[in-house]
């Protein structure tokens, strides 16, 4: 674009979000979209525009992985490349990408058309190998699939009908319009059984009093589902006591976590519902503004979402004197992530809203005091915000009579990986890992790996153990492997997420990460001895330690609990060196950089005399 | 609030006013701990890590943590000790730190907190030797980030002493860094004279002042005449390694 109108293209996407710097993420996606770039004389006129520095604004571009700060391609392709889609051929996917765009991952093609990147979870696990072409989601790929999408991009089909085959229930719809499937394989009594009423529950809480409506919600025993099980009525009570003029309810459908898309499922046929518990929430806590966080992965899902906002705004479910209650009012606007795994952590999703990098905060004061805009805040899980909707349509007692003494109701499970019925499962808290690798016809299940990168890596002597925060604790993500899957390349593969969605801020987590990876690769190579686990084990428990947030708390879990729970893999790979040998060390590779300097051969330590020039 | 609370730091007991961090009030009662992110003057922002302390089981910052009454805080004890010990020789390998020949040298906080830790010695940790270009544009000053700590220092003295927001954090993870306000360092207001530039808020020998390096002597620089930690009233032994 020629220089006068890209100033007044970046001009006007500034003034539709009000030259406000609270909506720097708005804003970029707004210039990233139209310019497909976001380069440094445009951060310039940005940051003058809203009133922040260049580098400001460069701080954010360089921070999310959707942003881009060079001009990227029309197209462009983001192959996910997380450990289910390895086992399921994904070398070759990225092969046949390659040979017909004629571009490597993260290349741009010279004409400007395609760009192809790589990217972990786009939350379609249960239907690997999976790409998002700009942000239309093609599941399910083969070789075959993927030469004629580009077949068809190249000769000019519009990336959203390339795919013209639709999934069930309403991805359907003219509004969400893709083959991506639900695969709910098992309804459990709270979320996705069909007896439920819409704004019942709603309407109860209405003619209770806030006080009374916080007090049902402690009572039913809801904890989060979005994997820490904070109990969801205590949250409350604290952003309701906590001093303030306005309070926010967020809905955190950042939904990143390694193997679960339950809440893209949920956002899919249970929105309504889990706005409505929103806006129970915003009625007990006393809030009138509500954010969506919703991921970039989950774009195609906007639409439907906006029009389930428009239709309630319509029927007076959102707005002013909601149901006719005075004085009542909530509204609730869709915050679109850039990318950036560690915004699901609720205080860097606040920063993320306030179009910050999304860097958590540092704590105390908590988002409950001090959330979004300084202002006591709530953030809760798509899911905890449906199962509170049903609670007060059931009540609090039909609830609390579901699962186990410390974990009430059910939990949405994200089955993928190893088996044959890969998908959704509801079950009530309890339920043992076995009965479900049985229902999801799972066979020669060798390790399951439940919570995502961040949980525990169990083998089979455990899987009698049951899915509950007094057992194991859960975001949704179970992850099935068999016999044949190599556990050290999970646990690399899992390292290299965290080391890529490390927000930087903190020395272990930046750090410390890369350095077990580095580790990991030598037991993997078969050049570590058994001073190299105690040094793992030391250094994962440096970063749990002493890391400022979740992410670094939990990062090193993967090589704890593989070395936990499976000591034989990690003992077949170590090699004890030879007294005064180190196994690693390689001479030649050593010497490799010092023959190219000089330009000439080791008299003593090179077998064969070669001219690396 | 003029308040008074009462907690302890390793048993001594500290008497300070109420709404101070643990890290102020241990200064005001001059307990030393180590840190390398915060700077008087400037907001803490509890990223370094180095003054990590317990408090109930927990690790928390110092410098950002509240102190309240009745705390019973763990600063200098065998575990936080080799914590800190970790998370310095972890900075040592992120990036390039050649002290021999760096400007920085002796009047370099991280090496001062090396000694005061005693670590004296290459570790166990690799090298990840980055190659990141040298930014030499402008005329009196230097920025090397391959030595940088990533403190946030120059940001947060640049926006708050300075007013000037010549810095600020880009990139995410282990490529996170400090990045300019502008294509280089040239192309910025940036002065010799800012509080940004001034030789004690670079903890490292990131951003050099050209025409700056070694004039001290050795024997005579900065932390040759008084080592981190020795102005305190306590005393702590750092420890050597075990
Ligand atoms: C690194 C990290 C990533 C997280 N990602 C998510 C996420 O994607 N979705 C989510 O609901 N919670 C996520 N959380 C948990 C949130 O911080 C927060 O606890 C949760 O949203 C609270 O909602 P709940 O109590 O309803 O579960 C994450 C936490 C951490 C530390
Ligand atoms: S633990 Fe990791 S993600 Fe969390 S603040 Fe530190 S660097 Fe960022």
């Amino acid at each position: 674009m020629e220089e006068k109108k890209r100033r007044l293209f970046v001009k006007q996407s500034c003034e539709k979000f009000k030259n406000s710097r609270f909506r720097l993420l708005d804003i970029l996606w707004e210039i990233q979209n139209g310019l497909g770039g976001i380069e440094g004389p445009v951060m310039e006129q940005v940051g003058k525009l809203i009133g922040v520095s260049r580098v400001h604004v460069e701080g954010l571009v360089t921070f999310y992985a959707f942003f881009s700060d060079r001009i990227l391609g029309k197209i462009i392709i983001r192959l996910c490349d997380d450990i289910v889609d390895q086992f399921f051929g994904l070398d070759k996917i990225i092969e046949v990408f390659s040979e017909e765009l004629g571009i490597k991952p993260g290349q741009t093609s010279l004409d400007g058309r395609f760009s192809f990147e790589l990217t972990p979870s786009i939350g379609m696990s249960d239907q690997a190998p999976a790409a998002l072409i700009n942000d239309v989601v093609f599941p399910k790929l083969t070789p075959g699939s993927v030469k004629k999408i580009i077949r068809q991009l190249k000769e000019g089909v519009p990336v959203f009908k390339v795919d013209d085959t639709c999934g069930d229930g309403n991805n359907a719809s003219a509004l969400i319009h893709s083959s991506v499937m639900n695969n709910i394989r098992h309804t459990g009594k709270v979320i996705l059984s069909d007896s439920f009423l819409p704004e019942k529950g709603l309407e109860r809480c209405l003619n209770l009093n806030p006080a009374e409506v916080i007090k049902e919600m402690k009572d039913s025993g809801l904890r989060g589902g979005g994997g820490a099980g904070f109990p969801s009525g205590l949250k409350w009570e604290l952003a309701r006591k906590a001093e303030a003029e306005k309070r926010h309810v967020i809905c955190n459908a950042d939904e990143g976590e390694l193997g679960t898309f339950k809440d893209r499922v949920l956002l899919t046929e249970r929105a309504p519902m889990m706005v409505e518990g929103m806006t129970i929430a915003a009625y007990a806590i006393g809030s009138s503004e509500g954010i969506i966080y919703l991921r970039a992965e989950y774009a195609y899902l906007r639409p439907w979402l906006e029009n389930i906002l428009e239709k309630r705004r319509d029927t007076n479910l959102l707005g002013k004197d909601i149901l006719g209650k005075t004085g009542f009012h909530f509204d609730i606007r869709i915050q679109l992530g850039a990318g950036a795994y560690i915004c699901g952590e609720e205080s860097a999703l606040i920063c993320s809203c306030e179009g910050l990098r999304g860097e958590p905060r540092i704590r105390p004061p908590f988002p409950v005091e001090k959330g979004y805009m300084g202002q006591p805040t709530i953030v809760n899980n798509v899911e905890t915000f449906c199962c509170a909707a049903r609670i007060f349509e059931k009540g609090f007692d039909w609830f609390s009579n579901i699962g186990t003494d410390k974990s009430a109701g059910t939990k949405l499970l994200s089955v993928s990986g190893d088996c044959k019925k890969t998908g959704i499962y509801e079950l009530a808290y309890g339920t043992a890992v076995a009965d479900l690798l049985e229902m999801a016809e799972a066979h020669d299940t060798a390790i399951v790996q439940i919570g995502g990168a961040s949980g525990e890596m169990i083998g089979r002597i455990d899987f009698n153990r049951k899915i509950c925060f007094e057992d194991l604790a859960t975001s949704g993500s179970v992850m099935v492997f068999n016999s044949q899957r190599n556990v050290l390349k999970i646990v690399d593969s899992f390292l290299k997420f965290f080391i890529d969605e490390s927000c930087g801020y903190c020395t272990p987590c930046r750090v410390g990460n890369v350095f077990l990876r580095e580790r990991i690769q030598k037991v993997m190579h078969g050049d570590a001895n058994h001073s190299d686990l105690d040094y793992l084990r030391q250094l994962s428990n440096l970063i749990i330690k002493t890391s400022r947030c979740g992410l670094g708390n939990a990062s090193p879990k993967p090589v704890l609990s593989s070395l936990e729970h499976f000591p034989i893999v990690y003992a077949s790979h170590l090699h004890e060196p030879r007294e005064g040998l180190q196994r690693q060390f390689n001479i030649q590779k050593a010497l490799e950089e010092s023959r190219r300097i000089a330009k000439r051969r080791s008299m003593i330590y090179d077998p064969v005399y070669y001219d690396t020039n | 609030m003029n308040a008074t609370i009462k907690f302890r730091i390793d048993g001594t007991q500290v008497v300070t006013k109420a709404g101070l961090t643990i890290m102020k009030a241990a200064d005001n009662a001059g307990i030393y701990i180590p840190r390398l992110c915060d700077e008087k003057g400037l907001e803490p922002q509890g990223s370094c890590r180095i003054c990590i302390v317990k408090i109930g089981g927990q690790i928390v910052a110092s410098c950002t943590q509240p102190a309240e009454d009745g705390l019973e805080v763990e600063n200098d004890t065998p575990e936080i000790r080799n914590y800190r010990r970790d998370l310095v020789k972890m900075l040592y390998h992120e990036g390039n730190h050649l002290c021999p020949i760096c400007e920085a040298s002796g009047r370099c906080e991280l090496q001062a907190v090396s000694y005061y830790l005693g670590i004296f010695q290459p570790t166990k940790y690799p090298y990840l030797q980055p190659d990141r270009p040298v930014d030499a544009s402008h005329r009196d000053i230097l920025l090397n980030t391959n030595r940088c700590i990533r403190c946030g220092r120059c940001i947060r003295a640049s926006k708050t002493l300075d007013g000037k927001n010549l810095f600020g954090y880009i990139g995410r993870g282990i490529h996170k860094q400090v990045g300019v306000n502008g294509e280089n360092l040239a192309n910025t207001d940036a002065k010799v004279g800012d509080a940004a530039m001034a030789l004690e808020t670079c903890p490292v020998g990131c951003i050099i002042q050209k025409r700056q390096g070694f004039f001290a002597p050795i024997g005579k620089r900065r932390f040759d005449l008084k080592p981190l930690g020795t102005n305190s009233v306590k005393q702590q032994k750092g420890g050597s390694e075990q």
